[in-house]
């Protein structure tokens, strides 16, 4: 318990440290971010009036202290271009990210982990080299690619799924997490649930493929590594069936490694999210990002990124924590 | 026998060389000027497709540019971008992976914590990030890449030095006198060179999709140079009805990616297997 303790102390200065990255991000940027967000034509007494607002006619380091004060109570101040407190904005679309996310999750792995496990245990095969080699093209597929021809195909000829947007206009949902497929569900709305399915499908697809490649390859070569253990040996030489060697000794102790990479892996996703979202029009925070800085809203790009790095550290180390319960021989 | 390392080496090489030439060539093979505009032949199909741009093999744009000509000018960009991403990240990342795991305590506390900032990033986020702050150019995409992918050479690096320095070798060396320094230079880092060669090949595959991702969003090189994502993100207002202008950039990219992916495998295979788990 001390060593978790110490790891989570160690990850303070690592969130400082992130905060500091971005902060001092909007100081990179070239040229003044007031004179950028009003305009040539603004006034001298315009531009210092917005600069001592935000507070940037203050020494560098007491900046960073109101910035980082101010977020630790949950206020990242007004968004310029929207007129509204930037955690709004956030956490309006934040529910829209976490669902494209899950569900990206759950076809990666639908997918990855069954091609993965008979990839490896039939190694060598015709059906083995097929598996790898989707693998390698689902890695090598641009993203972005692959939604626009997704939505040209199925989208635009075939007419099969909604090209854009999370629900059909007009259905309601009435919110409770704001995870439509959740609320519908719970609700017994199953016309908005085949509708934000549909709508969820494409960009899950998009998002999800490379994943899934990453996810094929992990699982086929942890296998392979456990296979080769003498503890794998051992069990066959006991006797124990093909079915009990692979369920109970080889496929428990690969997954794990799986699961790590998993966890690992939600950064991609979330990388993912912003082009996926921007490619459909879909309305998460990914899609606020790009938004943001087209309109080049320092303040609120600012925030969402250091929201992407934070919650990307914080969901590692909280898979970290889970993995030394689940094989206690690993240490903090 | 041809084993399947060996032809994923030489397939995945094959393309890569096909990028290189088409990127130095550039002037000599592509049939058009990539920025000449022929606006009575907009948005012309290809011939083969049923088009009636016979000189156009893949086919015009919007402004009546060759697309051809266009991707084969495009590849520049992404090899500039792919190549001094990767040697500059690699120059960075493999000195202080150095640095760290051959002198340990403070030197190897102080680039662990850096790391784990930069790690506390996505990469392609991270990339996103900088370019949104730093503007458009080409300069400024080659900075952001390369300072979201130095990471993955120093945990490599610093991870093989830090077995071969308790080798026999680097102790003969120690104890025939050579300085840290020099062992360092001399015998440690071209032991990690093969490990290194694996990551640099895999990185140059994500770097080249980075740049097309930054190029699509709009945070690439400025829209005057042609490259594959800034073509695929023109194209897609024409999607209905020109497919081509997004098809062709696209399976550009795809095809280039895969190739250097498949080198990266094969590379691995030979001069590392132990990697695997890693890359």
């Amino acid at each position: 318990m001390t060593k978790l303790a110490r790891r989570i102390i160690g990850a303070i200065p690592v969130l400082l440290g992130i905060s500091f990255l971005v902060f001092l991000l909007l100081h990179l940027a070239p040229g003044d971010p007031v004179l950028l967000l009003l305009g040539d034509d603004a006034t001298p007494a315009e531009v210092a009036r917005v600069r001592h607002q935000w507070g940037l006619d203050q020494p560098l380091m007491v900046q960073y202290w109101q910035f980082i004060s101010r977020a630790f109570l949950g206020d990242f101040g007004m968004s310029l271009k929207f007129g509204e407190p930037v955690t709004k904005l956030v956490l309006e679309r934040l529910p829209a990210t976490v669902e494209l996310a899950l569900v990206s999750l759950t076809v990666a792995i639908l997918i990855a982990i069954p091609i993965g496990i008979y990839s490896a245990i039939h190694r060598d095969s015709l059906l083995d080299h097929a598996g790898t080699g989707a693998a390698l093209i689902g890695v090598s597929l641009p993203n972005f690619w692959l939604g626009i021809m997704l939505i040209y195909f199925l989208g635009g000829q075939l007419n099969l799924l909604p090209v854009a947007g999370r629900i059909e206009y007009g259905i309601e949902i009435k919110p409770i997490t704001k995870l439509y497929l959740l609320d519908s569900l719970l609700t017994g709305n199953f016309e908005a649930f085949w509708s934000v399915l549909k709508h969820l499908l494409m960009p899950a697809v998009t998002l999800g493929t490379a994943l899934a490649g990453i996810v094929t390859r992990i699982t086929r070569s942890s296998i392979l590594e456990v296979m080769r253990q003498d503890y794998v040996m051992t069990a066959r030489a006991k006797g124990l069936s093909e079915r009990v060697v692979i369920w109970r000794h080889i496929l428990r102790n690969a997954l794990i490694t799986v699961i790590t990479i998993l966890g690992l892996q939600l950064g991609a996703l979330l990388s993912g999210s912003v082009i996926t979202e921007t490619v459909f029009s879909y309305p998460g925070i990914g899609d606020l990002l790009i938004q943001s800085i087209s309109v080049r809203d320092y303040r609120l790009t600012q925030v969402l990124i250091l929201f992407f790095g934070a919650s990307y550290f914080i969901v590692n180390l909280l898979v970290d924590i889970v993995y030394t319960f689940v094989d206690p021989r690993i240490k903090l | 026998m041809l084993r399947l390392r060996h032809f994923k080496i030489l397939f995945g090489g094959f393309i890569l060389v096909v990028l290189v030439v088409c990127g130095v060539a550039a002037p000599l093979l592509a049939p058009f000027d990539p920025q000449e505009q022929r606006l009575e032949a907009r948005l012309q199909a290809p011939s083969w497709i049923g088009g009636n741009a016979t000189s156009n093999w893949l086919g015009t744009d919007n402004l009546g540019r060759d697309i051809l000509s266009r991707i084969v000018y495009g590849s520049r960009i992404s090899l500039l971008v792919g190549a001094t991403t990767v040697l500059l990240a690699g120059l960075i990342g493999c000195s202080l992976g150095a640095i760290a795991g051959y002198f340990g305590k403070g030197a190897d506390e102080i680039v662990g914590k850096i790391t784990e900032i930069f790690l506390a990033f996505p990469f392609l986020l991270l990339a996103i990030a900088l370019m949104a702050f730093l503007g458009q150019g080409l300069i400024n995409i080659i900075l952001a890449l390369m300072m979201s992918r130095w990471v993955q050479y120093c945990r490599v690096v610093r991870g093989e030095v830090l077995s071969l320095k308790e080798r026999d070798f680097v102790t003969a060396a120690k104890a025939l006198g050579g300085k840290d320094f020099y062992i360092l230079v001399r015998h440690v880092v071209p032991n990690t060179l093969a490990s290194v060669t694996v990551v640099a090949t895999f990185a140059m595959a994500v770097v080249i999709i980075s740049e097309a991702s930054l190029s699509f969003l709009g945070l690439g090189v400025p829209a005057s140079i042609p490259t594959w994502g800034s073509m695929l993100s023109e194209g897609r207002s024409y999607m209905n009805r020109a497919p081509w202008l997004t098809i062709f950039p696209g399976l550009a990219i795809f095809i280039t990616v895969f190739g250097i992916n498949l080198l990266g495998d094969g590379l691995r295979d030979v001069l590392d297997p132990k990697l695997r788990r890693q890359v």
